[in-house]
């Protein structure tokens, strides 16, 4: 088994904190792991992505040439990535922020309204967490419980925001129960 | 006892293995892309009751390794490609003056400022000297954090054995991918040898000096030399480290370290599923280079495929082992440039077909 994950988005979305819940709540799951990130040298906008690979055997190359899973948070990320998902894949669209979709027909398409979730989960700063918490249901990559334990041990040190980060979750694994 | 599992990326490995190895003196300046270490030393070494000196430059760090080194410390440095040029002059002394230190590179693009992606193409600087004179430093090329943690351990056992500094070869891809890593247990800074050599006050016995100038009329340099030349053979003779994957029925085999050697391993994971037998040969101390078995291995494979972060630096020394053994091929990608395994195992077909559509016929 190998899962390549590729989160993308612009600097702040909390793109490359998705990868590093979705790498500790592996790990802890006992799978190796490689986490690899891109960005550029600014904290707030610029493009940054990271590429998670997920297996039960030992991961050679942490680059990935074609990825299974593509998290776009914004349309740059989905014309950038869109060609490189693999058949049979999915890309997940933060639809909060941009309505355009992809024109392959042979991938999975996953729309979740980030921002309106996270919202209602109660803090609008959670589209990342309400999205990480979609894409572990979805592909069924990680349980709502090792999901949690994996932003717990990424935020270590940052107690005070567990509790709001795991109500975005469930919110994130409910809305792909009900569709809501 | 060794650690739990965690992750890490590469900066952050090396700094905590370094402490675990006995390191108690880091001296460094920032650049990127391996600011994570020293961020990470900053705070670990006060745990240990270590010292964290951020230098006023690059220049000032190694030379305070120096001095740390010459009174008996583990001591260490980092920097990235640029900085790493400017510490020439101090690794230089510190081999003429026989002083074990650890110097980690995680190289940049280049030349001149370059820019901050991952490149490996300080290979001649870190193989061949780097500095001024007759001299040369093991240089170790790790592949991943576990591996950057072993052979953190490693750095410094081999710089006190030989009296030697010694580089770790990373990349800036290597910095900052996580992976989890175990680590090996705390070193009992009372088990280390103690250094008979070292300088740290004369009081009761005689006095000793360090030093790197000969000026005698007497050959003592030449001396010098012939006996750091001993060392350096002794270390060529008995360090090389390599690492094979699926060599033995391999119709090419693919020659690459540090992050290239795992994108081409995941290349040729690929390639076995269109039934092309590729093997790999990872070259683990690039300093001494693992010649022999090299050539060994050449014996007995048609082609050699040579895959670098660099236009070609590490394919001289395959040059040198495998001579017209085997047909010879290369590929690499400038600076800030990072491959995926398809392209790469896209100049494994070209080599195969010998129809140079990547990479090209190296003539020997």
């Amino acid at each position: 088994m190998i899962i390549r994950t590729t989160f993308a988005g612009f600097g702040g979305q909390g793109v490359l904190l998705m990868g590093y819940v979705l790498s500790h709540g592996a790990m802890h799951k006992g799978l190796n792991i490689t986490y690899f990130p891109s960005y550029g040298a600014e904290m707030r906008g610029g493009t940054a992505n990271c590429t998670v690979t997920l297996s039960d055997k030992k991961i050679a190359s942490p680059v990935a040439s074609n990825p299974d899973i593509v998290v776009a948070m914004n349309y740059p990320s989905l014309v950038k990535f869109e060609p490189a998902i693999v058949e049979g894949g999915a890309v997940f669209l933060n639809t909060s922020l941009f309505s355009e979709k992809p024109s392959r027909t042979d991938i999975e398409i996953v729309s979740v309204p980030t921002l309106e979730l996270a919202k209602e989960a109660g803090s609008d700063r959670g589209g990342n967490m309400v999205m990480i918490g979609a894409v572990c249901a979805r592909t069924g990559m990680l349980s709502l419980e090792e999901t949690v334990k994996g932003m717990q041990a990424a935020l270590k040190g940052k107690e005070k925001f567990f509790e709001q980060n795991q109500k975005a979750i469930e919110k994130g694994f409910a809305f792909i129960a009900d569709g809501k | 006892m060794p650690s739990e599992k965690m992750l890490m990326n590469g900066s952050h490995t090396v700094g905590e293995a370094a402490v675990r190895a006995g390191c108690r003196y880091y001296f460094g300046y920032p650049i990127t892309p391996q600011n994570e270490l020293p961020e990470y030393l900053s705070a670990r070494m006060q745990d240990v009751g270590g010292t964290f000196i951020q230098g006023e430059s690059e220049i000032a760090s190694i030379n305070m390794v120096l001095g740390a080194s010459v009174a008996g410390g583990r001591a260490m440095t980092s920097s990235s490609s640029p900085g790493i040029s400017l510490k020439q002059e101090g690794i230089s002394y510190m081999a003429g003056m026989e002083l074990p230190g650890v110097i980690i590179n995680m190289m940049r693009g280049g030349p001149g400022l370059g820019n901050i992606a991952p490149s490996a193409a300080d290979y001649f600087q870190a193989t061949r000297g780097g500095g001024h004179g007759d001299y040369r430093t093991p240089v170790l090329a790790p592949a991943g954090c576990q591996e950057l943690a072993d052979l953190t351990f490693l750095a410094f056992d081999l710089a006190d054995k030989y009296r030697n500094p010694v580089m770790l070869l990373g990349d800036g891809l290597m910095g900052q991918v996580m992976e989890p890593v175990v680590f090996p247990d705390f070193i009992d800074l009372k088990d280390l040898p103690r250094k008979e050599w070292a300088l740290h006050g004369c009081e009761g016995r005689e006095a000793r000096a360090v030093y790197s100038m000969f000026l005698g009329q007497q050959g003592e340099l030449y001396y010098h030399n012939l006996h750091l030349q001993e060392k350096y053979d002794r270390i060529t003779a008995e360090e090389q480290r390599w690492e094979t994957k699926r060599t033995d029925d391999a119709e090419i085999v693919v020659v690459a370290y540090g992050t290239a050697a795992r994108i081409a391993d995941t290349a040729i994971e690929e390639l076995e599923a269109e039934g092309i037998r590729a093997g790999l040969f990872r070259p683990i101390t690039l300093w001494p280079f693992p010649l022999p078995a090299l050539r060994k291995l050449s014996q007995h494979v048609a082609k050699i495929a040579v895959f670098e972060l660099s236009l070609g630096q590490m394919v001289e020394d395959v040059v040198l082992s495998v001579g017209e053994r085997a047909e010879i091929y290369f590929h690499g990608l400038p600076g800030g440039i990072i491959p995926t395994p398809a392209q790469v195992a896209a100049f494994i077909r070209s080599a195969l077909k010998g129809d140079g559509t990547v990479g090209r016929r190296i003539d020997v």
